[in-house]
């Protein structure tokens, strides 16, 4: 009826879209840019101190090289483990505990998970080698406790945030209700549930260095005999590396969210 | 099935929602006719959305049974049988993650089609619809805006072909000036289709406009009028109708008539290219105080009068713009509109492809709101001499 022009909304939809790509944008450099040159930093660190460190003897044999891949891998290997047990008991449990029947269930769960990352990881830790004996196992145990809150509460809140329009949508031309979870309900809370295992991995990668008091060694046993045998540039060196992995992993899971989030949101 | 036979029958549907005395649609019996646009209009809370999502059991009914083409869907799958109805809601819930062409696909892909013929019907639907598929079909959503989004909205519950196609405020949600132009694309399409459509509303001017048959809901989905959009203009059958239809009662029958119904008249007008000379010639031989400006296309462009030639040197940028035309399908309600508004005080009529066609001036339109009032008065004097 009219010469076509921006309408209104159009007008105020684009400005919405230039807010979000502002912002999107500086936390995308933060996370793609800043996050890379701290990594870059402590490596530097790590290699200056052990290149002009002016290490004794001691100090060569708790960071030497051989043993010190070993501690990485264990470190990365709880981290892991414990990290993938969270994602596929969370995820799931979110998803049980968002259906209308069951959503009573909601607030005793979150309560216990709640319990979990409230408890101290250090007593936590030593709380459960107290039941389950030293040992790689009960730390993964026990990271899991520890991280498992970010990502059933990101699960949940990723589910509830789903307009509910676009639900209504899908059930409305036949989807079924299996159908319009697995869909469209999970694939638009997949930004948020991403970034909930991301900030499980930050939490067992920084609790990981806790591990080596019950056993299960990674780079954190490494500090701990350098304290104790007071060489301060290895425990400089080794804590340095726990800060490198902990932002190398961080790096990962930053262009894991950035590529694995859906196109179109 | 038989021509009479309804496409949608509700028998005694009932809802009551739990915890509630109250039922939210009382014993409602309603049956639409294949090829029809039944309006549900009525004031916020008279449970007419609710009414609407019973149908495709969006609601699953308290009691009482719906029929589509005669067999009892009641107690059927009810995934399998929205899957045979078309639906659109106000906020469209276009799916941000897929592509407009992958939500266009969304019911086919439920039906198992093949990738060809989804292709080539996503295709389709989009001309269909006004929308470039070599530019859209790959968009996601929050690339459209509010109209474009809508009209995906439509393209996307017409996928499957359905017979019947369920709409709430399907149009509440965008710009009046988008919104208008929606509704006639709308019409248009529906001429080509004639789908079965139950449509909800709060505005009753839509409701004029849209529909062929109006059920006037109350409280609980009580219908309190369910006509032609003509006889309840001419006689509110209670008190409730009369006042939901609010005041002016003729000026909404202009909703009614549509732009091509009406006579239109000559304009002076110059097509491109031409000079001032032509132009102000033209301006002395009809006598108007106003010249129509054409370009190549013969599409209308601006609005000429004798000062507006002197500062300007080409005459495309000279005077006012041709701001706002009426198309075929608008109400003459719209006429009048852009009439008030426009600056030579005519509504400046364009054909389906955008050329001029024809001015409305609003002496023909007093002439029609006069014979509208006679034909008023003398419905009104038949059913006040049949019922003496």
């Amino acid at each position: 009826m009219t010469a076509p022009a921006p309408s209104v909304e159009e007008v105020a939809r684009s400005s919405t879209s230039v807010r979000q790509t502002v912002a999107e944008g500086l936390r995308e450099r933060i996370d793609l840019i800043v996050t890379p040159i701290f990594f870059l930093l402590m490596l530097g660190a790590v290699v200056l101190l052990w290149v002009y460190g002016d290490l004794d003897a001691t100090a060569q044999r708790i960071i030497n090289w051989e043993r010190m891949q070993q501690r990485i891998l264990e470190h990365i290997n709880v981290t892991l483990w414990s990290t993938l047990l969270v994602v596929s008991l969370a995820i799931p449990l979110g998803i049980f505990i968002t259906r209308p029947q069951f959503r009573k269930f909601a607030p005793p769960v979150l309560g216990v998970a709640n319990a979990g990352q409230a408890a101290p990881a250090f007593g936590l830790l030593v709380l459960f080698a107290g039941f389950f004996g030293i040992g790689t196992r009960t730390a993964v145990y026990a990271l899991l406790v520890v991280a498992f809150l970010p990502v059933l509460r990101n699960t949940m809140v990723g589910l509830q945030q789903v307009d509910q329009s676009i639900i209504e949508a899908g059930r409305g031309m036949g989807l079924s209700k299996r159908q319009a979870l697995t869909q469209i309900e999970l694939p638009l809370a997949v930004p948020i549930i991403l970034a909930g295992v991301r900030t499980a991995l930050v939490i067992n990668v920084g609790t990981a260095a806790l591990v080596g008091l019950i056993g299960a060694g990674g780079i954190g046993l490494s500090i701990i005999s350098a304290l104790q045998l007071r060489r301060d540039n290895a425990a400089f060196i080794a804590a340095a590396l726990v800060a490198a992995l902990a932002l190398l992993i961080d790096f990962l899971a930053a262009l894991a969210e950035r590529y694995l989030r859906p196109k179109g949101i | 099935m038989t021509p009479t036979e309804p496409m949608i029958r509700l028998e005694a549907v009932e809802k009551i929602y739990p915890g509630s005395d109250i039922p939210a649609v009382a014993r409602l019996d309603l049956e639409i006719m294949p090829g029809e646009i039944l309006v549900l209009v009525g004031p916020s809370g008279c449970g007419k959305s609710t009414t609407l999502r019973l149908i495709n059991r969006m609601i699953e009914p308290t009691s009482g049974h719906i029929f589509f083409e005669g067999e009892d869907v009641t107690n059927v799958d009810a995934d399998q049988l929205r899957r045979k109805i078309g639906y659109v809601i106000q906020q469209i819930g276009l799916f941000p993650h897929r592509t407009i062409a992958e939500n266009i696909a969304t019911v086919p892909r439920l039906l198992d089609w093949d990738d060809d013929r989804i292709e080539s019907r996503v295709d389709e639907l989009l001309t269909m619809t006004g929308m470039e598929p070599s530019i859209f079909r790959s968009r996601y959503p929050k690339e459209l805006s509010g109209g474009q989004a809508q009209r995906v909205g439509v393209a996307r519950a017409l996928a499957a072909d359905p017979d019947v196609l369920l709409m709430d405020e399907p149009f509440g949600a965008v710009d009046p000036i988008a919104r208008d132009r929606l509704q006639n694309e709308f019409l248009r399409l529906q001429a080509e289709l004639k789908k079965t459509i139950v449509f909800v509303t709060h505005d009753i001017d839509e409701a004029i406009k849209m529909g062929d048959r109006i059920a006037i809901l109350q409280e609980q989905s009580v219908i309190a009028q369910h006509d032609t959009p003509e006889a309840i203009l001419a006689g509110p059958a209670s008190k409730f109708v009369e006042d939901f239809l609010g005041a002016g009662a003729t000026l909404k029958g202009l909703n009614l008539m549509r732009v091509r119904e009406v006579e239109v008249d000559d304009m002076p007008t110059v097509v491109a290219p031409t000079s001032r000379e032509q132009v102000l010639q033209t301006l002395d031989s009809s006598g108007s105080d106003w010249v129509l400006y054409l370009d190549e296309k013969r599409m209308p462009r601006r609005w000429l009068d004798r000062r507006s030639l002197d500062d300007v040197e080409a005459l495309s940028g000279a005077g006012r713009e041709v701001n706002a035309f009426v198309e075929p399908e608008d109400t003459v309600r719209d006429a009048l509109e852009i009439m008030l508004h426009s600056t030579a005080g005519v509504a400046c009529c364009v054909k389906p492809d955008g050329t001029y066609r024809g001015v409305i001036r609003l002496e023909t339109l007093m002439a029609l709101i006069a014979d509208l009032q006679r034909q008023e008065r003398d419905k009104q004097a038949a059913v006040a001499a049949a019922s003496s």
